[in-house]
């Protein structure tokens, strides 16, 4: 919109939001950056450390370093995957949701449902679920003689976490992909019939066309959300088995929480958030091009 | 015969996607007992004995109320906060409004793990830790920014010449908004407190480190369990498919604005409309 007019007592209706989220995101932020640059001897005492928890973190033959490199690359490859899988499972499912009648509503409230399940739950189904002993698909597989554990193993582990975000994600991709398809005019399959297209073609010259701006926002989503994936791998495997799928917010917590290193883990998050924020603003600034070279 | 084919698609898609659930359902009705002693597709001893303990226990009891309480609250902080924002992001330009809004999003990206620690502190330090308030202040770190970014798509579907209207009828800003504004972006408002119930639903991380008792929430609860019994299974399945309940009611009540949601999107011509359409389908 560009005649929006000009005025800065706007300002006043985004003070509200300005004071909450600086509360929440700003303040927290300024302590983990406190605790980045000084050293303590415990009870309380802190000194100034410089620069010295980053330059370990950073410097990939240090063992923190090692540490950080091997979760951040581990963590790309699996949000690589994940992205893979789903993206193109998302656009078939999408094509195939019925179009008309009542059909439509059961579908997308069931294709939906994975996504308001608590993280926490979904880690606790397919933890069962992957299981030998009690669960169907680790006892299936393992009925049909391919060796299968997740918390010994671990390919079956990195499988496990695959198919459940997956299952959990997929959803989301369909429906937005869903959204796109819906947004193309009927003219335009007339058309494609008319020219006596293939389904491949039209698949490939109208749909993909048309999505791809809903794509750019999926791809933008799906990579952040599993870059920052926690819950649901800490309850199926917890890392495990060793640090197979020790992802980059699991290794945090266990840095920050569960051994209280305050520098090396302060240090990490601010690297971690600069990584996540980085790679936020170049989709920003790709899918706003992508805006005006489309033009309104 | 293409029309079949992507029915069974999509009927082939949605089995195997509820398989997982349908496990743990069927265990959830079954003893321990039969859990650790055979697999079977259905129960065979029936029990309901796994859902009583849980609706019997103060803890558990306690874990849902919490729960659902920190949900409610955030829903309506995130959301009347965010309208006059939204409102100003989309009726007027002002000094830094890009990239206030850029670095509102950006708080969509923060991962919760970063946050962890310093929120502990934080809300340790203001005598708000193990309340619901410190979970439900904490989840706004990204739901008033995602509730800003629906609602200002929202708005900006409504004409500017409804405000006009209003203030040259003598409506002073706030009853106008109260009175016409409002009712005007009712599905909008609904599409968003739908969002921030979800996204606060579904998070553990900060609201299991932000509490420890009085305000524990039910997948603490559920985390616990599995250290404390070690394998009680039926129990856990049953909370499991609880957990699942609020989150469907919720889907139901917004299934009509969900598909209008998409339709929405439907415009090619109208960008602020696909970018909003994306965005909630995005979050969805």
């Amino acid at each position: 919109m560009m005649d929006k007019p000009w005025s800065n007592r706007a300002w006043f209706l985004v003070i509200p939001v300005l004071v909450v989220v600086l509360f929440s995101s700003l303040l927290p932020m300024m302590t983990v950056v406190n605790y980045s640059v000084q050293d303590t001897m415990g009870q309380n005492s802190f000194f100034w450390n410089g620069v010295g928890w980053f330059q370990n973190l950073l410097d990939p033959t240090s063992d923190m370093g090692g540490r950080f490199a091997s979760a951040l690359v581990r963590n790309l490859i699996f949000s690589l995957v994940v992205l893979m899988i789903e993206l193109p499972l998302g656009i078939a499912v999408a094509i195939c949701i019925p179009r008309h009648g009542w059909k439509v509503g059961a579908t997308l409230v069931l294709i939906a449902l994975p996504l308001l399940i608590p993280w926490t739950v979904v880690g606790t189904i397919w933890e069962i679920f992957a299981r030998q002993d009690i669960g169907l698909f680790g006892a299936a597989l393992n009925g049909i003689g391919i060796h299968y554990n997740d918390t010994e193993d671990a390919t079956s582990a990195w499988a496990t976490i695959v198919i459940m975000d997956v299952w959990h994600w997929t959803g989301m991709i369909a429906l937005l992909s869903y959204a796109g398809l819906k947004a193309i005019p009927d003219a335009f399959y007339q058309a494609a019939r008319i020219d006596g297209a293939s389904r491949w073609s039209v698949f490939r010259n109208i749909e993909l066309p048309k999505l791809q701006k809903v794509l750019v926002i999926a791809v933008l989503l799906r990579f952040m959300e599993s870059f920052m994936i926690y819950t649901e791998p800490s309850v199926v495997t917890g890392g495990g088995p060793g640090e197979a799928t020790s992802f980059l917010s699991l290794d945090l917590v266990k840095i920050a929480l569960g051994q209280v290193d305050l520098g090396n883990a302060a240090a990490m998050s601010i690297v971690y958030y600069l990584i996540t924020l980085t790679i936020c603003w170049i989709f920003f600034t790709v899918m706003t091009q992508l805006d005006q070279r489309k033009g309104v | 015969m293409r029309f079949q084919g992507r029915n069974i698609g999509i009927v082939v898609y949605l089995i195997i996607l509820f398989m997982p659930i349908y496990w743990l359902v069927n265990m959830s009705f079954k003893t321990n007992f039969e859990i650790t002693s055979r697999l079977s597709f259905w129960p065979h001893q029936f029990t309901l004995v796994n859902y009583a303990h849980i609706f019997l226990s103060p803890v558990w009891r306690g874990g849902f109320i919490h729960s659902l309480t920190y949900v409610f609250l955030n829903t309506i902080i995130s959301v009347t906060l965010a309208l006059p924002a939204a409102y100003a992001f989309s009726r007027y330009r002002f000094i830094g409004d890009k990239h206030l809004f850029f670095w509102l999003l950006s708080n969509l990206m923060a991962p919760p793990a970063v946050f962890a620690m310093p929120f502990f502190n934080l809300y340790y330090s203001v005598g708000l830790f193990d309340t619901v308030w410190a979970v439900a202040l904490a989840h706004c770190l990204f739901n008033v920014p995602l509730a800003v970014w629906i609602l200002e798509g929202f708005i900006s579907g409504i004409p500017r010449e409804i405000d006009e209207t209003a203030a040259l009828d003598g409506y002073s800003f706030p009853r106008f908004f109260l009175k016409i504004f409002l009712p005007l972006i009712a599905n909008g408002i609904g599409v968003a407190a739908f969002f921030c119930f979800m996204f606060s639903w579904v998070e553990q991380l900060l609201s299991s480190t932000l509490t420890t008792i009085n305000a524990k929430p039910v997948v603490s609860v559920m985390t616990q369990i599995y250290s404390a019994a070690g394998e009680d299974w039926g129990l856990l399945a049953a909370a499991g498919v609880l957990t699942m309940i609020p989150g469907a009611i919720v889907i139901w009540f917004v299934r009509n604005h969900i598909a209008k949601g998409f339709a929405l999107g439907a415009c090619p011509g109208n960008q602020l409309r696909c970018r909003w359409a994306a965005a909630i389908l995005g979050e969805a």
